[in-house]
């Protein structure tokens, strides 16, 4: 007997949406009203997650093809919570842009559906099913500010890319199937004959596929087109709750059906994570918009992240979830600062206009230069504890040519993160900004800057709650 | 007379994933192109798939093909969206001309 009371939270969610969506239709200007409500059913879904699945021991469900545990609920839960707090801080720059419309927080909704499908998956079937219902929300949401020149070239650019490596991903997958005779990554996992040519071409073509989805180089090129020309609310999004879904994806594809082939997939992990920290510190010093510098930034994160994935051991998979979490936390605090840089219903995202801004905002600026100090990994900040795991644990595993080049690219990132300090606390003041911000705006920039900058005090918190994630 | 067997299916298929790969990276005019070669490397995909189906005597190959059957059409319905779109704020569809964002 299936125990259905584990997929309550994909069930519900679904369910909610299928309701908004007619609710939307059948009740006129209801734009407001389906914004706070899925708003509460995104909590509502987290707090079924965290009640129902997360003490529950490893459970498979719909033959095997639906894996509940630990890490999956973990992921579904730090997803949740990231796309309430995006939505929630997103309203009244919609608002603004006259983009309200009903469709955007459903859309948003069925991509974290994707998303949540994708985290539990353990059948090559279901992930990529997961995977499709993520991005046909993204393609969408990316070009949602349809009278808009850049906006709908972001859409396009980002719909032919992504169904590009979707399609390299099912490549892989028919391969996978094919040579080792199921879609299912457990019965993979025992049937793998590593002397089979075809295995690894499968593998290769599933990772193009993936590092597109968390835009790794060298499949990164869409990123920072698509940053900039997406609405800033959606680059937001883009930006945070995706990589966490990928992420845990690419870790349980990687070590559940194909730990024993570990010596071939290493090596393009490892060439995918010094690329993308490399390319990430260097390419964003010539940046001159915000939101394609974030593109960069993170862009060298994942390459971060992905060197802990490549160690091969539970403390890397351990380390790259913590640094995923403190990268979305830091994020989270950019884009707010972000979203506040606005003047008569005009937001301004090229760094020339933070310039002075610490003259008349100093609380504003405070803030945004704790959050840029934590992504450049200064000490004592979150952002050097989440590095500070990753560096240990590929050191562990005495891969130092990785940690060497880590740390090189950190040094060059500090660069362009402290060029925008000197800007705003250095040079000329410009005009203020308007500063009557929204309650959940300033409360999200106090709650990830209160955490980024205490997080020093008690690390052993978050630590605890992810040593539990066992893989391997 | 040759027997046609796995090999030849799957040499069929990677040909057609090819040529739909180098549609995308050689195509310089035309956006509806793009998505015919997006449609025929997914259609290479589902050949693997029925022919390893077949020759594994195991029917969830068949029915992943049926999922991207329709996961292709979902695809294809939002990719002729997004075009129109843009169609109708730049009042073109050719590759080179969309350059707006770049850095």
């Amino acid at each position: 007997m299936i125990n259905l009371s584990l997929v309550f939270p994909e069930i519900f969610l679904s369910l909610s949406i299928m309701f908004l969506l007619i609710l939307g239709v059948f009740k006129k200007n209801s734009s407001k009203l389906i914004q706070n409500t899925s708003l509460i059913v995104l909590l509502i879904t987290a707090a079924i997650t965290f009640n129902e699945t997360l003490l529950i021991q490893q459970t498979y469900l719909f033959n095997n093809s639906v894996i509940i545990d630990y890490f999956s609920s973990f992921m579904k839960i730090v997803t949740l919570i990231a796309s309430f707090l995006v939505l929630s801080i997103s309203y009244n720059y919609i608002k603004i842009f006259k983009i309200s419309k009903i469709e955007y927080p459903i859309l948003i909704l069925s991509s974290v559906l994707g998303m949540m499908v994708m985290i539990s998956s353990n059948d090559l079937i279901v992930f990529y099913m997961g995977l499709e219902l993520q991005s046909l929300a993204l393609y969408v949401l990316a070009s949602f500010n349809r009278d808009q020149l850049k906006s709908s070239e972001a859409g396009l650019k980002y719909f032919v890319l992504s169904a590009l490596s979707s399609g390299l991903l099912l490549y892989g997958c028919s391969l996978i199937y094919g040579f080792a005779g199921s879609t299912n990554f457990d019965i993979i996992a025992t049937q793998l004959n590593s002397s089979e040519y075809a295995l690894t071409f499968g593998i290769v073509f599933i990772l193009v596929g993936l590092a597109f989805k968390i835009s790794a180089v060298p499949f990164h090129m869409w990123a920072p087109d698509v940053y900039e020309g997406s609405p800033t609310s959606v680059t937001l999004f883009f930006a945070i709750v995706p990589k966490i879904a990928a992420l845990t994806v690419f870790i349980r594809f990687l070590y559940i059906p194909f730990l024993n082939l570990i010596d071939q997939w290493q090596m393009i992990l490892v060439f995918i994570s010094i690329a993308s920290m490399l390319l990430g510190a260097i390419a964003a010093i010539g940046q001159t918009n915000l939101k394609r510098l974030i593109a960069y930034s993170s862009i060298s994160h994942v390459g971060y992240a992905l060197a802990g994935l490549a160690t091969g051991s539970n403390d890397g998979i351990q380390s790259s979830v913590i640094y995923i979490t403190i990268y979305i936390l830091m994020n989270l605090g950019l884009f707010s600062c972000l979203l506040m840089l606005k003047r008569n219903d005009e937001y301004y995202e090229e760094i020339g206009d933070l310039s002075g801004l610490s003259k008349n905002h100093p609380l504003l600026s405070l803030s945004l230069l704790i959050i840029l100090f934590s992504l450049a990994g200064i000490p004592p900040l979150a952002g050097f504890f989440a590095k500070f795991y990753i560096f240990k644990s590929v050191v562990e595993q005495s891969m130092y040519f990785l940690a060497i080049v880590g740390l090189l690219s950190t040094v060059v990132a500090a660069f362009y993160y402290l060029r925008i300090i000197k800007i705003m606390y250095f040079d000329k003041e410009k005009e203020k900004f308007d500063t009557d911000h929204s309650l959940w705006l300033r409360f999200s920039l106090i709650f990830s800057t209160l955490l980024i900058l205490i997080y020093f005090i008690f690390p052993s918190q978050l630590i605890e709650v992810i040593s539990r994630i066992n893989i391997i | 007379m040759i027997d046609i067997g796995l090999g030849h299916y799957l040499t069929l298929g990677a040909i057609i994933f090819t040529i739909g790969i180098i549609g995308i990276f050689l195509n310089r005019k035309n956006i509806i192109v793009i998505l015919m070669s997006i449609e025929l490397i997914l259609l290479a995909v589902n050949i693997n798939l029925v022919s390893f189906s077949i020759y594994l005597n195991d029917i969830s190959g068949q029915v992943f093909t049926l999922f991207i059957l329709t996961v292709a059409a979902a695809e294809a319905a939002i990719g002729l969206a997004i075009i129109v779109v843009y169609f109708r704020n730049s009042g073109t569809i050719r590759v080179e001309e969309i350059d707006k964002l770049k850095g």
